[in-house]
């Protein structure tokens, strides 16, 4: 009980003024500036005997933005429709969807545009504030309880965007002086993230465990040594479910081990392996049978399996909660419009009450895994990446050349003629590690038998007719 | 907790401005000519240097009174105090981390301290569950706490509260109407809730390549682009922009979006006093004349960060000066119109259009449509090679996921109505509304002597409560009355500024402006708001009417 509520009521109601301590913090405080006042700058090279008018119009900025070529792919990117079952709509023709993060093919379900139709008429669109000021709608809350019952953690948090879930969740734990342990392929939001912290970033090769030991190890020496400091560095241990990048998933087990002996902080981005990993579309820890609790936080954007639109984060109420004051991207934005949130209840919803779901969709990314690994065409020019159960499957070219990149946005381009939608992922110059071209096959739960031999037999007719006239030249 | 006894603190403050009202030596105009946001101002001059003085409406502003300073200071330490003693006999189970024996603590002391045993303490004022449309009223889900603000529980009990919390300064937040319909419909038509790809993948469809041009149009300048949500507008664009050996002169007051891309950015930050053109000026004026601090190097580009209104001061961008300086030392400007998209200018078009400037004359708008839209998402608008630049660059565009088409459509049929696409006046007409509301607003509460911040013109009223205690006593006291208010304290604000913020919208009618104000009034004085010492207008404020829509 609050035994001090009577005092608490006094401050709030009656104050005796005194004021000599904030006197003297402003005199310190006056003192400390005019000790540390700057000096004037001596003349710069070059600059000597100018007038401050001639600096001032000889300056040349560089111009705000340079030219980018028309023909870039973010100026030309195909216009899409109706992304419905195992189609999606490309240009006006319709496609087999290869492409998009709609692992469950919810997208367009009836359930789901029904509740948020009924979403519309209630709420309107735009919640209009940020969840702080009148932002949180019921909703909101029904969306937090679920996803926390369903994955049997104690709390959730729901963000109004997936790239700024993650990219908010880790600067609000990590902070400047703290060490991250990184694999080096994780996705761009992380990056940011950690960037944000501004902490110590140590990156292990991918999926690489002794790496990732000899690190921790070396910076336990690095502790025994300071252990002052190393009292007050938090470590944290940043990893994803399945990777985007390769289709692998971590070696949980190991990073657990690895978690509790060197006592780092857990995080893993479940983007991808939420709704498709484990016997009901848990995660990567369903899929171990690691109990979730070893997991300090669970973060995952709401854009693939769940069709919609956001992200959330799972994990106990100690660490949950405190993204409700510094989680940037929560606290600073408008909340996820009703619509946007009643649509991944629903989503859920439909998870929950369907394994099969979850299940045709294992059974289809094991399909797919099996017929580009029997292809000869493929195993001559790519390899293959991505483990069995992932619904995100790449192609990386064996011998990578000035021109691969373009080779392989033709291949699609072809694809996608015959109406086969695949991807070459999109990255960014300053994404830091992993930046190997690759074609992308991504698998959602509709894809039918047909629909995949369909796709593969395009493929290696496309990429025959592509690398052929390179290979004899 | 509930039930404050200001009455002691109430009584000082009236004595303080006790004093008998004076006439305002500034004119009333509440004439009978139709008007909108930058039509009928009351100029000022401002002594701004060299600088143009252009005319602005009257901004208001006002000095802490010293003894309330004081007792915000005390009162603060005396909370922190409390707190700690709290903190040694109370720690209830969520405080606790179990199962990481061993581990470095999560949080820091300090922070974990100040929001279990500070912060905790006014926590009902914020994050309140609603219920509804946050339109002109809005329903409140109560909530009660059984143990001092460390869980809350549903009462069951809904109330419907005039909102003066909620961005909808247009009033398009509606559940009926063309808006809601035509929204509908994208959802029926089968376009998605979500489009489960990037820009640069699948994620572009033609409704946002539509919104895309319809901005751009709206905006008056030659191309926009569009992002899923306004803060990683912000977050992941500005990092495209800018690299090392960069300036960027900021304002102090700055968006905390702003302020998280230009620290992912890498570029040099200066910061300078809000709305200040005098030091705005110095800190570019050196930067030309010094150069990079280490090598002396000139400065690659330098790039001023503003917004159109500022959300936590209520104040408009200075942006005739800020233009001029732009051009003398060559910068560029980078201009944020979160709050000001919609709401400022005779055509809902911004802070340019509110004072008549070019809209080229800023390299880089960018807004979003969370607010005058009564939508989600963000833009960044420009020339041509700009947007460019951001489509093939932005983190975004790459990585994000592109709009959800049903959000997108929100905003294409809000923004035509603004722009009178759809063949009324419907858009003018709430234009005129929202304009006319924040000038009563404001004036009333002038009149009553409560010290508001920011411009005239700006429909987002901070009123000054100072005391931390008292944001809280407010809020609470404004909810009693189902008036919905947010308050802002420390962190977010200076700790001596502890404000209550309104947020006026063209669906609110005079009658309950009137109401919200009747019982600011009341308010004012159980708890001693009128700080004031203005000489307060002695004439019944009027509202401006016209004959163009019947608004009363
Ligand atoms: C100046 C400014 N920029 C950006 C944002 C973020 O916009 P959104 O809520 O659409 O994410 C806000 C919102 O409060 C803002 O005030």
């Amino acid at each position: 009980m609050d035994i001090l509520e009577p005092m608490y009521t006094l401050v709030f109601t009656e104050l005796v003024p005194s004021f000599h301590v904030h006197l003297q913090v402003l005199l310190g405080l006056l003192v400390l500036w005019v000790l540390f006042k700057k000096s004037e700058k001596p003349g710069r090279p070059g600059k000597a005997g100018k007038s401050e008018l001639d600096i001032i119009n000889d300056w040349k900025p560089e111009p705000l933005v340079t030219p980018v070529p028309a023909k870039h792919r973010g100026l030309n990117a195909p216009v899409t429709k109706n992304q419905i079952a195992q189609h999606i709509t490309v240009n006006g023709v319709k496609c087999l969807n290869f492409a998009t993060n709609n692992y469950l093919a919810l997208v367009n379900q009836q359930e789901i545009d029904d509740v948020a139709v009924a979403a519309i008429r209630k709420y309107g669109v735009g919640s209009c504030g940020p969840r702080g000021f009148f932002g949180t709608v019921d909703v909101h809350l029904e969306l937090e309880e679920k996803l926390a019952q369903f994955m049997r953690t104690e709390a959730a948090v729901v963000y109004s965007y997936g790239f700024s879930t993650i990219a908010s969740a880790i600067p609000a734990y990590a902070k400047r002086g703290d060490i991250c342990f990184v694999d080096e392929a994780v996705n761009f939001s992380i990056q940011q993230g950690l960037v944000a912290s501004r902490s110590h970033i140590k990156y292990f090769k991918h999926n690489d465990m002794m790496h990732l030991e000899q690190l921790l190890s070396e910076q336990a020496v690095l502790d025994r040594k300071n252990p002052k400091k190393a009292a007050k560095t938090r470590k944290f241990l940043i990893v994803e479910g399945l990777y985007n990048k390769t289709g692998e998933m971590c070696p949980l087990p190991e990073i657990v081990d690895l978690k509790n002996r060197h006592k780092v902080r857990l995080f893993i981005d479940e983007s991808i392996s939420f709704g498709t990993l484990g016997d009901t579309g848990r995660g990567i820890t369903e899929y171990y049978n690691i109990p979730i609790e070893e997991i300090d936080l669970v973060m995952s954007s709401m854009e693939g399996s769940l069709g919609s639109i956001g992200g959330f984060c799972v994990g106990t109420t100690f660490v949950v909660e405190h993204q409700v004051l510094s989680g940037l991207g929560y606290c600073f934005s408008a909340s996820l419009p009703p619509l946007l949130t009643v649509g991944a209840t629903a989503a859920l919803n439909l998870m929950d009450g369907n394994p099969d779901l979850v299940k045709e969709l294992n059974e289809k990314c094991d399909q797919l895994h099996r017929l580009l690994h029997k292809s000869e065409t493929l195993a001559r020019y790519f390899r293959i990446s991505g483990c069995r159960l992932s619904p995100v499957k790449h192609l990386f070219p064996l011998e990578l050349k000035s021109g691969t990149e373009n080779e392989l946005q033709k291949i699609v381009d072809l694809c996608l003629q015959d109406g086969v939608a695949l991807a070459v992922p999109a990255f960014q110059l300053n994404d830091v590690k992993f930046q190997t071209p690759s074609i992308r096959l991504t698998v959602n739960s509709k894809l039918e038998a047909q629909d995949m031999s369909k796709c593969l037999s395009t493929l290696e007719k496309t990429v025959i007719a592509t690398f052929k006239p390179t290979s004899t030249s | 907790m509930k039930s404050l006894d200001l009455t002691s603190e109430a009584r000082m403050s009236v004595e303080m401005n006790g004093f008998p009202a004076k006439s305002d030596p500034l004119p009333v105009k509440n004439g009978k000519k139709p008007s909108t946001n930058g039509h009928t101002l009351n100029a000022e001059i401002h002594q701004n240097g060299t600088l143009p003085t252009p005319k602005r409406a009257k901004e208001s502003f006002e000095q802490v009174p010293i003894y309330t300073a004081i007792m915000t200071y005390l009162g603060f330490y005396i909370l922190m105090f409390l707190g700690y003693v709290n903190q040694m006999f109370f720690s209830p189970k969520v405080a606790r981390e179990t199962n990481r024996e061993g581990y470095t603590p999560l949080y820091d002391q300090f922070e974990r301290f100040y929001l279990r045993y500070v912060y905790r303490r006014v926590k009902d004022c914020w994050n309140k569950p609603i219920s509804s449309v946050p339109g002109a009223e809005v329903v409140v889900k109560e909530r009660v706490t059984h143990d001092y603000g460390w869980t809350f529980e549903f009462t069951g009990r809904e109330t419907k509260c005039l909102n003066l919390g909620s961005y909808n300064y247009l009033g398009f937040a509606e559940s009926t109407g063309k808006c809601a319909d035509d929204c509908i419909k994208v959802v029926e038509d089968k376009h998605g809730l979500g489009p489960c790809s990037s820009r640069h993948e699948y994620g572009t469809t033609e409704i946002v390549q539509n919104l895309e041009a319809l901005t751009a149009e709206f905006l008056g300048v030659e191309a926009a682009v569009v992002f899923g949500m306004g803060f990683a507008t912000n977050a992941l664009n500005i990092p495209t922009l800018l690299s090392k050996g960069c300036l960027v002169v900021s304002d102090e007051k700055n968006h905390a979006s702003l302020i998280l891309g230009l620290r992912l950015s890498g570029a040099t930050c200066k910061v300078f006093k809000h709305n200040n053109m005098k030091h705005l000026e110095k800190l570019l004026r050196e930067a030309v004349l010094n150069g990079q601090p280490d090598t002396g190097l000139d400065w690659r580009k330098i790039v001023i960060f503003v917004e159109g209104i500022y959300s936590m001061e209520g104040s408009i961008v200075h942006l005739p000066e800020i233009i001029a300086l732009k051009k003398k030392y060559k910068a560029y400007l980078y201009l944020d119109e979160a709050h000001s998209i919609g709401a400022l200018g005779p055509r809902g078009r911004g802070v340019t259009d509110y004072y008549g400037l070019n809209p080229k004359d800023v390299d880089i708008l960018m807004g979003t449509f969370t607010k005058s839209f009564g939508s989600a998402g963000g833009y960044i608008a420009g020339s041509k090679e700009i947007v460019d630049f951001i489509r093939v660059n932005s983190h975004a565009a790459c990585y994000a996921s592109a709009m959800s088409p049903p959000v997108a459509q929100q905003i294409i049929t809000s923004m035509s109505i603004i722009m009178g696409r759809d063949g009324t006046s419907e858009g003018l007409r709430r234009i005129t509304q929202l304009a006319r509301n924040t000038r009563y607003f404001r004036r009333r509460l002038h009149q009553m002597g409560v010290i508001i911040y920011g411009s005239d013109d700006s429909p987002v009223i901070p009123l000054l409560v100072y005391l931390f205690s008292k944001i809280g006593a407010v809020v609470r006291t404004l909810a009693d009355r189902k008036i919905a208010t947010v308050g802002v304290g420390f962190p977010a604000t200076p700790l001596m500024e502890g404000r209550i913020r309104f947020c006026l919208s063209a669906a609110h009618t005079k009658e309950q402006l009137d109401y919200a104000l009747d019982t600011i009034n009341e308010i004012a004085d159980e708890l001693g708001l009128k700080y004031s010492k203005k000489p307060r207008d002695p004439n019944p404020i009027l509202y401006e009417t016209d004959d163009l829509s019947g608004v009363e």
